[in-house]
C-alpha cells in the first residue's frame, strides 16, 4: 500500500514542529520517496539517533507500507 | 520480536568479523537494491566483510530491526557497533566519513 507525501509531511511535522521538509516522489507512484528533514531537534544526536526519531514519527510504516524511503536529515545552518 | 536465542546468534554473528552487513541476498547476488548499493560501496573500498542474508531466516529478518530498532535492511555493523543502513552508508561515503570510521576502526579502506 503507498503513501502520500502529504501524509509523510504531515507524521514528521507533528513530531519536528520546526522542520524544513523537502518530500520527492521519486518515481511518481507513490511508493519510492526522498526525503530531506532538517530540525534543531537532531542537534547532539548522531545520524542513527536522527533517523531513529525520524521513523518514529512515521509509526512504525517504515519498512511496512512506507517501502522505500530515502532519508537524510541534518541541523540548521547558521544561527 | 527478539526471543534469547536469537539475540545470541545476532550477538555471536556480529562479533564473528570486524564488518558484518545484514541484507537481502548474497554480496555476490544481492536481492534488493539498497542492499546492492551497500557491497557496492564496500567492495569499492575494498573491505572484507561478511554478509549475512536475512532471507534465509524470518526470525533473523525480523529479529535484527529489534535488536537495532531499526526498521529496514541492509544493516551495515563494525565491530559490533551498527553504523547505519543504505542512506547514513551512501551519505557518509560521499562526505568520507565512512573510509575514515574504517581506518580509525584499524579496518583498510581504500580512500575514496
Amino acid at each position: 500500500m503507498a503513501m502520500q507525501a502529504s501524509e509523510i509531511e504531515s507524521l514528521i511535522r507533528a513530531a519536528f514542529p520546526d522542520a524544513t521538509i523537502t518530500i520527492e516522489d521519486l518515481r511518481g507512484d507513490g511508493d519510492h520517496y526522498a526525503c530531506n528533514v532538517v530540525s534543531s531537534a537532531f542537534v547532539g544526536k548522531t545520524r542513527v539517533q536522527q533517523h531513529q526519531m525520524v521513523y518514529q514519527a512515521l509509526g512504525g510504516r517504515m519498512g511496512g507500507e512506507l517501502h522505500a524511503l530515502a532519508l537524510q536529515t541534518s541541523t540548521p545552518k547558521g544561527g | 520480536m527478539l526471543d534469547d536465542a536469537t539475540k545470541e546468534r545476532i550477538d555471536a554473528d556480529i562479533a564473528s568479523e570486524d564488518v558484518v552487513l545484514y541484507m537481502k541476498g548474497t554480496p555476490v547476488f544481492p536481492q534488493c537494491g539498497f542492499s546492492a548499493a551497500v557491497v557496492g560501496v564496500l567492495t569499492h573500498l575494498g573491505v572484507p566483510f561478511r554478509g549475512i542474508n536475512v532471507l534465509e531466516d524470518d526470525s533473523i529478518r525480523e529479529g535484527i530491526k529489534a535488536y537495532s530498532d531499526w526498521p529496514t535492511i541492509p544493516q551495515l555493523y563494525v565491530k559490533r557497533e551498527f553504523v547505519g543502513g543504505c542512506d547514513i552508508i551512501r551519505e557518509m561515503y560521499e562526505t568520507g566519513e565512512l573510509t575514515e570510521m574504517f581506518q580509525t576502526q584499524g579496518i583498510d579502506a581504500k580512500p575514496s
